[in-house]
């Protein structure tokens, strides 16, 4: 039987504002347990909530750059349930009357395939203490609670794991590109549970809502939703018919397992929290955020696309991160070469900056150096290898390209009268390589070219090295 | 000179002139407490340490001010009278302790007696056991602000703080025979005060007379950051305008308050104030508060709805009592259970339970929602009288103190102790209950003012012209 999939996502974004949503704690992550607590975050009696002006500023951000309607009225509710982790028994949360409702998210998996997912509504809320669970015991730190964390619902648009997977990195890229969240899965910035009903094809009848949890990755997510299609699809081969459950993912195990029945569900008693009055936004605040908005990925993929020649993928690539996009773009405008440019920044830079584990928004070369070299290059006054030696150099030292070529002495020697009596020296010492080339073996003119460059510290042309070994080589046959 | 008999004014006149130090006044009651505290049981962990060479400037001068149970005060027990707050001292001041610190208070370390959580009209539901009437030690003082009025009443402190859910400082105010103000919502900051009901509570002083409540008021008001429904509002010095006549002020008198039901001896006073305010020149004109009959059913289901969010909290996890096993289960949720079965009295659960009804799934809306619509025609009824009067006159509760054990079994005859007073917080309105004389028994009887929001210069001014011109808050119980 073939079905149709239909998946939903609740996403809760931490979000980095450096202090609480009710409380002035700081929010930085992997400080020592209970250090970070307040008698408001703690829920101690008598406390109360005020909330962070940055933290409700991010959340309409964010429901600004996801095509949202904002909530001019909106208000806080208490979600009331018990839990060791969350100080008060209740959760400061939205309900009715959430920050905003209605936006979409366009995701373009491929070139030409795209497809616009709606969001249901954004809200603001605290996190929860964390648990840490020991033999016999337990153990809670509260550093965590009250962090602000924004909850994106997604409508249950989405009809494949892929798609999620897509919507997902969107998603992120969006709030990295905001600068309101990290959205690490690692460190638990990011969270997402999935709604996903199984539908004959043709038929109208959705299947029962299976709600997952404890997806600690985009991947688990993929794969959380790919097993339970499969589950889900043998289960309904058989006639059976499912009921609304939570399942957990067990990403070591490979599977789902039930959690609690809709039976089972909680019943959260929302009320208004008096604690705190509905907040009324004025026009002005809005539009004032809204011009603060950067460009966003999905424009500025289509602006790179046609502006700079670059292909879908690549475009992509380099609209993944805000910082790498903006460091490609001054770039260009400095050297307006945009696949050199490009293919310097995914090959030698990237792979430089991978190496030492370095994000594109701790590099340390400017963007002008950064052209200077792909620049001096492209005019043959260095070759690409000392080119290469001399951006890790300046990624080592944080020193400018100018003061590294003069402490380098960087010269391309390109007068074949110096190298040729480098370029005999070499053919004098290998004879071996001489006559594996004179035997066929062309491999053996790089290694030649190869002892050249070594010889002059690789300032060398290896233009002119290749056509005087070849001029040698070959004349003396 | 007894000084614990004085009010605050009169003492801070004699501090200022050198008279007196502050420490005479907590020696004074000091002793006041150790002789008759044991009958009244006003206070509450007796046996806390009492500095009596308490030295600071500020303009209250080192004066005490007693303190109920249920408002945080830094490292000082604060348990609001609850086995399951057991030990709890908590790491911060409230900020109307902050407040009176800061103007030179010395807050008294034995806290005052009061109902569970502020649950009740008796001050019975306590863990400590009941405080007395001084006026008669087989009445209750009423609650659950009773060991605050009961402490003022019995000369055991120079004024306290209490607060105000549904009556909780007026009501026992009126059953004590001294003067109890509930300010308006939002006028003095509620951080720090163990919620009942946020949307109704407030703190407010009781006090011997109307001018140490404008005193007392001037200082704990105000705006505070941490607080978001506290008013940025500029305070007034409230004493200032108090002997400003009241020639020409019209006072409204609400049929609904003057029923069946409501006790003769309480009319008979209630009656012969008016006459002395008459003669003070202000006029009356019956009005109508139409919704009033359906305040206390509106008020139970948003008062313990918000109660049953607001003591979840209390779980046995970070602080105050825990039970970790019952019957060898060591589960969380027996922890849970335990604890709050063994911590929480009779009618914290009760309102617990009602709350938690109110709040279910599917009842939500026949309950919680329909009240806060009623709540809304409520306000607008207060709303509508104050277009066109500057106060409203009533009784503070239909009867004087009744018997200690008269109500306890009935909670709704118990629940209508507040009839009178509860209309205020669910508008959020400032009210004052004043002593107006006494029943045929010797009980005091409470005078009830009401007026528009932040208008507590209104109230104080009517209550201290009223005051001036009787001897009532000059009585004191014979123990």
């Amino acid at each position: 039987m073939e079905y149709d999939v239909v998946i939903g996502l609740e996403t809760h974004v931490q979000l980095k504002t450096k202090t609480k949503a009710f409380c002035s704690c700081s929010t930085e992550f992997g400080q020592v347990p209970n250090t970070s607590i307040c008698p408001v975050c703690l829920g101690l009696p008598g406390s109360l909530p005020v909330l962070n002006k940055l933290a409700l500023e991010f959340a309409v951000k964010t429901a600004l750059a996801l095509n949202c309607r904002i909530q001019r009225y909106f208000r806080f509710d208490r979600k009331n349930y018990f839990y060791p982790d969350l100080p008060k028994n209740y959760q400061i949360s939205q309900y009715d009357l959430p920050v905003a409702l209605q936006g979409f998210l366009e995701i373009e998996p491929q070139e030409g395939v795209r497809k616009c997912i709606e969001i249901k509504r954004i809200h603001l809320e605290e996190d929860a203490g964390k648990l840490i669970h020991t033999e016999g015991y337990s153990l809670i730190d509260f550093n965590r609670a009250g962090i602000p964390l924004l909850e994106i619902v997604s409508e249950p648009q989405i009809n494949s794991p892929e798609e999620a997977y897509e919507y997902l990195l969107s998603l992120k890229e969006i709030l990295r590109y905001l600068e309101v969240s990290d959205c690490d899965m690692e460190k638990g910035s990011l969270r997402c549970d999935a709604n996903i009903s199984l539908k004959k094809r043709d038929h109208f009848q959705l299947g029962a809502k299976i709600e997952l949890k404890n997806m600690n990755s985009f991947k688990a997510v993929k794969d959380a939703l790919a097993y339970e299609i499969e589950r889900q699809s043998k289960l309904l081969d058989k006639g059976r018919i499912l009921t609304q459950e939570t399942r957990l993912w067990d990403a070591k195990e490979v599977r789902t397992v039930s959690m609690r029945t809709k039976e089972s569900a909680p019943d959260y008693r929302y009320f208004p929290e008096p604690d705190l009055l509905p907040f009324v936004l004025e026009d002005s605040y809005i539009e004032k955020i809204k011009e603060s908005l950067p460009e966003l990925p999905y424009y500025k993929k289509h602006r790179f696309i046609e502006t700079y020649g670059l292909s879908f993928n690549e475009a992509r690539f380099i609209v993944s991160e805000k910082k790498l996009a903006d460091y490609f773009e001054l770039c260009v405008n400095l050297f307006p070469f945009p696949k050199i440019i490009y293919n310097w920044i995914v090959g030698p830079l990237m792979g430089e900056l991978n190496e030492r584990k370095i994000s594109i928004e701790d590099i340390n070369i400017l963007p002008q150096d950064f052209v200077c070299l792909i620049k001096d290059v492209e005019s043959d006054k260095i070759n690409s290898l000392k080119a290469k030696e001399v951006l890790k150099k300046i990624l080592d030292t944080a020193k400018s390209y100018a003061e590294v070529i003069k402490e380098e002495s960087v010269i391309m020697i390109s007068d074949s009268n110096i190298l040729k009596g480098v370029v005999q020296k070499v053919l004098d010492e290998n004879p071996k390589s001489v006559s594996d080339y004179k035997s066929g073996k062309t491999n053996a003119l790089m290694f030649l070219v190869g002892q050249v460059m070594k010889k002059t510290q690789n300032n060398a042309d290896p233009k002119i090295v290749q056509k005087l070994l070849k001029e040698l080589l070959d004349g003396s046959v | 000179m007894e000084l614990n008999k004085l009010t605050a004014h009169q003492l801070l006149g004699l501090l200022k002139e050198g008279v007196i130090k502050s420490s005479d006044v907590i020696l004074a009651l000091k002793e006041r407490i150790d002789v008759i505290d044991s009958q009244i049981n006003a206070y509450v962990r007796k046996n806390e340490k009492i500095e009596l060479s308490y030295v600071q400037n500020g303009p209250l001068q080192g004066l005490p001010v007693a303190v109920k149970d249920n408002i945080c005060t830094l490292d000082l027990n604060t348990e609001c009278c609850s086995k399951i707050l057991e030990g709890f001292k908590p790491p911060y001041d409230a900020t109307v302790i902050s407040k009176l610190k800061s103007q030179g208070a010395y807050i008294f370390p034995l806290k005052t007696n009061m109902d569970e959580f502020a649950f009740g009209s008796s001050c019975e539901n306590s863990c400590f056991g009941p405080a007395h009437n001084p006026w008669n030690l087989e009445y209750v003082c009423g609650g659950s602000s009773g060991g605050s009025a009961a402490a003022v009443a019995a000369d055991e402190a120079i004024f306290a703080l209490g607060t105000d859910t549904g009556g909780s400082i007026r009501q026992p105010a009126s059953f004590c025979g001294v003067v109890g103000l509930k300010p308006t919502y939002g006028r003095v900051s509620r951080y720090g005060l163990i919620a009942f009901a946020s949307s109704l509570d407030v703190i407010g002083p009781i006090t011997k007379d109307v001018y140490d409540s404008a005193l007392i008021l001037s200082i704990i008001s105000g705006y505070d950051p941490y607080d978001s429904t506290c008013v940025n509002l500029s305070v007034p010095d409230f004493t200032q305008n108090l002997s400003k006549d009241i020639k020409g002020i019209k006072i409204a008198l609400p049929k609904e308050y003057f029923i069946e039901g409501l006790d003769k001896d309480v009319e008979q006073n209630i009656k012969e104030a008016i006459e002395v305010l008459k003669k003070l020149g202000a006029s009356f004109t019956e009005v109508s508060l139409p919704h009033t009959k359906y305040a206390v059913a509106t008020y139970y289901i948003i008062a313990t709805a918000e109660a049953s969010s607001n003591l979840a909290r209390f779980d046995g996890v970070q602080y105050g009592l825990r039970i970790n096993s019952f019957e060898g289960d060591s589960s969380l949720l027996q922890m849970y259970k335990t604890t709050r079965a063994k911590g929480f009295g009779e009618e914290a659960k009760r309102r617990i339970i009602l709350g938690t009804f109110a709040l279910a799934h599917g009842y939500y809306e026949a309950y919680y929602l329909r009240a806060q619509k009623v709540r809304t025609l409520i306000k607008k009824d207060f709303e509508e009288v104050f277009k066109e009067f500057d106060c409203i006159l009533t009784p503070t509760s239909p009867t004087a103190a009744f018997k200690i054990g008269e109500k306890i079994r009935e909670p709704l005859k118990m629940y209508l102790s507040d009839i009178f007073t509860i209309s205020a917080n669910l508008a959020g309105i400032p009210a004052i209950s004043v002593p107006c004389g006494f029943t045929k028994k010797g009980l005091p009887v409470g005078l009830q003012f009401l007026a528009g929001y932040f208008r507590e210069d209104m109230l104080l001014q009517v209550a201290y012209n009223y005051e001036q011109n009787t001897i009532w808050h000059k009585m004191k119980p014979k123990i």
